[in-house]
């Protein structure tokens, strides 16, 4: 998993069915400390999450695809879970 | 899942017999603000994506899932076309 910060909402009309009723938000990854790094996700949302929070997400498609909960979804970023705090040394 | 752009598209004659009738197209991955983020890649569609159009894409073996049960040899499939996203609050 990585942690990112929730950026933005995107809405298609035309996608997989597998998406249907699916929220996609716009993440941002961050390393640990905040700082933006890498490339924009547009990742599935698990948990409700909303703009300006940080999240927790998974970049794995089998794993993703568990968060729609529908066979053969071609989805490999979920989110989550909602960070509270990280703590590094 | 990235979002992009698609700025193009591929044909191939010789080719992959999985790849039988699949459209192949050029995407340019897109950061949140719009601007360009890495290199184009090219991504098996299956929603009817055409050029000028912004679209969602995923990586990975999950390009395939909407060719089932045709194994798409694809690192990467077009699954949803963009109505627009929004950024911020």
């Amino acid at each position: 998993m990585i942690l990112g910060r929730v950026v933005g909402q995107a809405v298609a009309t035309v996608k997989r069915p597998q998406f249907e009723g699916a929220k996609l938000l716009l993440v941002q990854p961050e390393t640990p400390e905040g700082t933006p790094v890498g490339a924009t996700l547009l990742a599935v949302d698990g948990v409700g999450a909303g703009v300006s929070e940080r999240v927790l997400v998974v970049v794995e498609g089998r794993a993703a695809g568990e968060i729609l909960g529908r066979k053969l979804a071609p989805v490999d970023a979920a989110i989550v879970g909602i960070v509270d705090q990280v703590d590094t040394e | 899942m990235q979002i992009g752009r698609v700025i193009g598209d591929v044909v191939a004659t010789r080719k992959d017999p999985t790849w039988q009738g699949v459209p192949l197209l050029l995407v340019q991955p897109l950061g949140a603000d719009r601007t360009p983020q890495g290199r184009p890649l090219i991504a098996v569609d299956s929603v009817g994506a055409g050029v000028g159009e912004h679209v969602f894409f995923v990586r990975g073996k999950e390009a395939s899932f909407p060719f089932h049960p045709v194994e798409v040899a694809a690192d990467a499939g077009i699954v949803g076309i963009l109505d627009h996203w929004t950024v911020g609050e």
